[in-house]
């Protein structure tokens, strides 16, 4: 399986790939696509990557996960392409032996994907307008306190 | 034996940055040593719109982060990431 895909993601195969009757904790994680008060109208964001290169970091940051939780099992999958809002952008599963690797794994895979992965978004709003989306969270060019 | 002056590499752009230039790829070329700062320069002069581009971008060499200062020989290819949003 590969770390990327333009389907809708599923939690089951995750999970599925990472369970093990050594692993008494499995962590998922799930990044969806917000349209709560701060971002005021986004009706989807469309995904774009420097595809060959994602799939060779999420290889080595998989391979950095592994060496700090030797006994941890991830398993991680980014949809790219429009995803509306509530939908699923990425899902993370991490399972251990025990429940605190498993969620310090899972925690240290998607802080990574934000500063590793080469992942772009642009908002695509209600109005019609499209905004590309800053590694902040807040759209590119807007005033800082929005 | 010849040993080569210059360097040609293939440059790719993402997101905003190739909707800046108006195209996902180029090919330029410079003089050796070369580094990814040149490339930079070398693009940012002489692509149409590149000059919109960052004077120091998130760069990547051969599918890996780089920094400006890292070398580049002929054949590898240099990508612009504007500042990554993934996740």
């Amino acid at each position: 399986m590969t770390y990327v895909t333009r389907q809708p993601l599923s939690i089951d195969q995750l999970v599925a790939r990472v369970s093990s009757p050594a692993c008494g904790g499995t962590c998922v994680f799930l990044g969806t696509v917000r349209n709560g008060p701060e971002e005021d109208g986004v009706s989807a964001i469309e995904y774009s990557a420097y595809e060959e290169m994602v799939e060779v970091e999420f290889g080595r940051l998989v391979a950095d996960a592994a060496a700090r939780w030797p006994d941890a099992r991830i398993a991680v999958q980014h949809r790219l392409g429009t995803i509306p809002a509530g939908d699923a952008s990425i899902g993370i599963a991490a399972a251990a032996p025990h429940r605190a690797e498993a969620f310090e794994a899972c925690r240290f895979v998607i802080e990574e994907v934000k500063r590793r992965i080469p992942v772009w978004k642009k908002e695509l709003r209600l109005d019609g307008t499209e905004v590309w989306v800053d590694p902040s969270g807040r759209p590119t060019g807007k005033p800082s306190h929005v | 034996m010849m040993h080569a002056t210059s360097a040609t590499v293939r440059v790719r752009f993402f997101a905003r940055y190739a909707e800046l230039v108006g195209r996902t790829e180029a090919e330029v070329s410079v003089p050796l040593p070369a580094t990814v700062g040149d490339v930079v320069r070398r693009v940012r002069a002489d692509l149409p719109g590149a000059g919109a581009l960052p004077e120091r971008p998130l760069a990547a060499v051969n599918l890996r982060q780089s920094k400006l200062d890292a070398r580049v020989e002929d054949g590898d290819e240099v990508a612009f990431l504007p500042p990554i949003a993934g996740g």
